[in-house]
């Protein structure tokens, strides 16, 4: 299994980890994982929402010492990626 | 299939737009624009973390309620223009409405044009007269025409009440599934959201935008005027929707956090500010916007006392830290509530 493409978000502020997030995700297949680090503790409700939006699932979520890392597996719609 | 591109706020109204028109069978996705002015944005960092309910970004839920797609863009840069030189200027507050409007419908084209999004026809949750400057008919005219969207900008809210628009003749909607609401009264939209059995949707007083916020839009006013040219960074947007904003004189002010999800936010932003912080007592994080100078640090102290539980003391320690990162304690009496002028509050 190849390594998750990480996506550093740390001292952004909700909603740009999500955009971050989404943004990376244009363009990746599905079944790829993004790793999210982010230091916003909105994190814990806007990208679960958002990958469930999507159709993505958040595999493992860490927190410590305020910095939180976020595994994301891709899966059905795949923003910006239109016919 | 039909692709619908509909502009999702996070409000009902827009809600309701996009549910009348999925439910004829056309392929709705939505579009959330972040501008840095957005009520739900970073208020979510700002949240204490006991709050009973946490606070969720809208946009996103509204997607998920109605099963929609959502993509979220970030013009926070792009924005500024509209902010700072409206052509048709403000609205009540500093909300350049139907420049905002037109902004973001140019920008739905442009991301069609670079192939990040693909759609027939665009649509909104505007409604007739609903606002009181920004969404008259003539206003509404002028958004749709200067927009360049013409009649690709269906607004099935109040539909009925314009002309059909290329999705109504070209039959991919129904116009007689779509409404004819008009006027500030919001009954239709509360019953209509009740059918849908919406519950639980944001309802942010003056619509999802700081910029119609009177308190909010006097303290940009203020961040203007002290700089003496209208401009901003989005850190300075995020700082104005925090704390106590007190301005005891014109070469600087103090942001003081009201409670413990405020103080962990500004203490975000310790590295570039000169702050204080309490010792002797527990009390808030203090920020200082402006120059720093002996006479300022004092006088700031003092305050920083007041915002302490040792306010009624005759003395306590507040620590005073530099951007340079040194720190000194300092004894002050804290300010007694008369001399906190009424006048140096912003934003009240």
């Amino acid at each position: 299994m190849t390594a998750p493409t990480t996506v550093d978000a740390r001292g952004l502020l909700c909603p740009m980890p999500v955009i971050r997030v989404q943004d990376k995700a244009r363009g990746l297949s599905s079944g790829s994982r993004l790793e999210l680090l982010a230091t916003d503790a909105g994190v814990h409700v806007d990208v679960p929402a958002w990958c469930r939006v999507h159709g993505h699932v958040v595999k493992a979520c860490y927190e410590q010492d305020g910095e939180i890392s976020m595994l994301i597996e891709l899966g059905g719609a795949l923003p910006g990626n239109n016919p | 299939m039909t692709t619908a591109i509909a502009l999702i706020s996070g409000g009902l109204d827009s809600m309701l737009a996009a549910k009348l028109v999925l439910d004829q069978g056309v392929d709705v996705k939505g579009v959330n624009f972040y501008t840095g002015f957005c009520v739900e944005g970073h208020t979510q960092s700002i949240r204490s973390r006991e709050a009973k309910k946490p606070k969720r970004n809208n946009a996103l839920w509204v997607a998920e309620q109605l099963g929609i797609e959502l993509e979220l863009v970030d013009v926070s840069e792009e924005y500024k223009r509209v902010v700072l030189n409206p052509k048709h200027g403000y609205g009540k507050n500093l909300n350049p409405c139907v420049d905002c409007k037109i902004f973001m419908l140019e920008k739905l084209k442009e991301l069609r044009e670079q192939g990040r999004l693909a759609f027939d026809f665009m649509l909104s949750g505007e409604v007739l007269g609903q606002r009181p400057m920004s969404q008259k008919r003539t206003r509404l005219d002028i958004i749709a025409k200067e927009s360049g969207s013409e009649d690709e900008l269906l607004r099935p809210l109040s539909a009925k009440l314009f002309p059909p628009t290329l999705a109504e003749r070209r039959g991919w909607v129904d116009r007689e599934s779509l409404l004819g609401i008009s006027g500030r009264h919001r009954g239709t939209q509360f019953r209509l959201a009740q059918e849908f059995g919406f519950e639980d949707y944001a309802q942010p007083a003056g619509g999802c935008c700081f910029l119609t916020d009177p308190s909010y839009a006097s303290k940009l006013s203020d961040l203007w005027g002290a700089r003496g040219r209208r401009t901003y960074e989005l850190e300075d947007i995020l700082l104005l929707k925090v704390g106590r904003h007190i301005r005891p004189a014109a070469d600087f002010k103090l942001i003081v956090g009201r409670d413990e999800g405020e103080n962990r936010f500004l203490e975000g932003f310790r590295r570039r500010f000169p702050h204080f912080k309490p010792v002797s007592h527990e009390g808030s994080l203090v920020l200082l916007d402006g120059a720093a100078t002996r006479p300022n640090i004092d006088l700031a102290a003092r305050i920083a006392g007041r915002y302490s539980q040792g306010k009624d003391t005759p003395e306590v320690t507040i620590s005073y830290t530099s951007c340079d990162g040194v720190s000194e304690d300092l004894c002050v009496t804290p300010m007694a509530m008369h001399e906190v002028r009424n006048d140096w509050h912003l934003g009240r």
